[in-house]
């Protein structure tokens, strides 16, 4: 599998990380790189075994469903490049 | 009262309780070698006037006190990717410049609920991504330890602060975190020891996180013994993270009665890698043979997957790091880029992450990205998960079959200068290929200095212990400890 500077302006876009056309090239190289040594795992049989999905074998806990935290306004806002009138604001999304 | 920075945390804990010296007293000691450390540039925030609070409140629990806990009063440095109350918590990058955590992480929540000083934070690999401390947006972190020529060599990765702070004396333990090595390596390229317990034994909350399903928090130390205490304060159930282990933590510094007799250590023949430096041969038959003559019972084994642990280790860490670092958006905390008129969310997210993550961070996100896109997800994420469950497999049969623990070599190297460049990113990659299976397997590992190479570095060799039993896997290491004796120190030059 190869992977050409189309494919790494997708990646980039998808991953929300503006690369400069310029940098495609050299990005798509490195991107070949990993992925041909990731290839190896092609090699292994993996015929009849399930992905992983919890490294330890045990059933995640349960807890009743209760609010236990909130009213904390101010704190979630603190470190807020930009916070306005106890909200988040962000550039205008909706036309 | 000068050396008192030099003091393992059981020698200080004895000091304290005899009241041979206060809290305070330790803690100035420690922040007087941080202030004459700044070429080091292990500390990177720096948390004089809270820690001497801490340490003034540590002496007045000793003195009201015989019980106070082990690490009470007990200076430590903190790895930067720990959230700490108020205090910057960056994980080495850019894009959290400024951030000042509303919240404590359960692990330095617990340390201080025993009485632990925070002398400050540790840099670190940007968002724990790296294995030579070279991707941090502080700079580089010099080793303490030099080559014979001068050359400043890295301390490893990512927990290079943490080793760097411990081997130079400037804290008397630290923190560190561990993905595919992050305390082990740079432990052995430091000469100090590191344990990554078992997945969930620490929990992650309020660690910025990584790789969620490999990351484990654990203390980077002077010797096994400090280790064996650290954990104990760190360590415990927290509701707060759902994979915490909800068991009684056992007195980990109660099993080092140094008698291994009649346990089995395996050697795993796959770890004998092609083009293995000859030291690092040596290093590790002679730490079989001192396992041997304390008594132990030496067995060849196999693990069979071990050779594709670090190409799995490459989709599911970057996937989850891909997804983890979805949150720096420049919306709720750190960095925001500057926008041009017209520019909307989708800019601002783009522009945002391009100026706040340096490259490795973009490139492992972008990986990651691709590995679980449509198309490729089955291919790579799922096969890779596939291969994780036979690599765990592995260790699960050499334990079934008796083995109590594996021995093998901490790093492939000992440390290596910084600046050198590597042709591709792959090649930095290799220096975690004794660690990563560990982590992926969620075993505890720990890695134990026990040797020098030719030019005077420090080596250390890695004992993997079956899940849970990390008391018995420090006291294969204790006996290791004791066996190697290794004493070289730095010599000091900053």
């Amino acid at each position: 599998m190869s992977i050409d500077t189309e494919t790494a302006a997708k990646v980039a876009k998808l991953a929300r990380i503006k690369v400069d056309p310029a940098d495609l090239p050299a990005l798509a190289g490195e991107f070949n790189t990993i992925l041909g040594f990731i290839d190896q795992l092609n090699e292994v049989d993996v015929t009849g075994i399930e992905p992983m999905v919890s490294v330890t074998p045990m059933r995640l806990k349960r807890r009743t469903d209760t609010v236990t935290d909130g009213d904390r306004q101010k704190a979630v806002l603190a470190n807020a490049p930009d916070a306005r009138e106890g909200f988040f604001a962000v550039p205008k999304v909706v036309e | 009262m000068s050396t008192l920075n030099t003091l393992t945390i059981a020698a200080a804990r004895k000091g304290l309780r005899a009241g041979d010296f206060t809290a305070t007293e330790l803690t100035d000691a420690c922040l007087s070698a941080i202030d004459g450390a700044g070429t080091l540039n292990a500390f990177v925030h720096h948390t004089a006037e809270s820690a001497r609070v801490q340490a003034g409140a540590a002496d007045k629990r000793l003195q009201d006190s015989a019980e106070a806990p082990a690490v009470c009063g007990i200076p430590l440095g903190i790895k930067d990717l720990f959230c700490t109350k108020g205090v910057p918590s960056q994980a080495g990058s850019a894009i959290l410049n400024g951030f000042r955590p509303e919240y404590e992480s359960t692990v330095t929540q617990n340390l201080f609920d025993a009485g632990a000083v925070m002398l400050g934070k540790l840099n670190m690999d940007e968002f724990a991504m790296g294995s030579s401390n070279e991707t941090s947006v502080y700079g580089n972190v010099i080793n303490p330890w030099k080559a014979a020529d001068g050359t400043d060599l890295t301390p490893g990765g990512s927990s290079g602060g943490s080793a760097a702070a411990v081997a130079a004396d400037l804290c008397l333990a630290a923190t560190g975190t561990d993905t595919g090595g992050s305390i082990r390596q740079p432990a052995a390229f430091t000469g100090i020891t590191g344990l990554k317990p078992t997945y969930g034994r620490c929990s992650r909350w309020g660690i910025v996180a990584f790789a969620s399903s490999l990351d484990q928090a654990g203390p980077m130390t002077r010797d096994v013994r400090d280790a064996a205490i650290m954990l104990g304060a760190m360590c415990g159930h927290d509701p707060k993270d759902s994979t915490s282990v909800d068991l009684p933590v056992p007195d980990f510094e109660a099993a080092l009665t140094g008698d291994i007799r009649g346990k089995t250590i395996g050697i795993p023949r796959e770890y004998r890698m092609d083009g293995m430096p000859e030291e690092i041969e040596k290093l590790w038959s002679d730490g079989t043979a001192m396992l041997k003559d304390a008594g132990a019972k030496i067995a060849d084994i196999t693990l069979p997957h071990t050779k594709y642990a670090l190409p799995a280790y490459y989709v599911i860490a970057p996937a989850e790091a891909s997804s983890n670092l979805a949150r720096y958006d420049g919306v709720r905390f750190g960095h925001r880029a500057k926008l041009a008129p017209g520019d909307g969310i989708t800019e601002m997210y783009e522009k945002t992450r391009a100026e706040g993550f340096g490259p490795e961070v973009q490139r492992r996100v972008m990986v990651g990205t691709y590995v679980l896109s449509a198309g490729f997800y089955d291919a790579y994420y799922n096969r890779a998960r596939k291969v994780r469950a036979l690599i765990k497999r592995d260790f699960d049969t050499v334990f079934a079959d008796g083995i109590d623990a594996i021995l093998t070599p901490a790093t492939p190297s000992a440390a290596f200068p910084l600046g050198i460049k590597h042709d591709d990113p792959v090649q930095m990659y290799l220096n975690d290929v004794f660690t990563v299976p560990v982590n992926l397997a969620g075993l505890p590992g720990v890695a134990v200095p026990t040797g020098l190479d030719h030019q005077g570095m420090p080596l250390g060799l890695q004992l993997i212990g079956r899940p849970w039993e990390e008391g018995d896997l420090l006291n294969v290491a204790f006996s290791l400890e004791r066996a190697a004796g290794f004493v070289a120190k730095p010599a000091k030059w900053w």
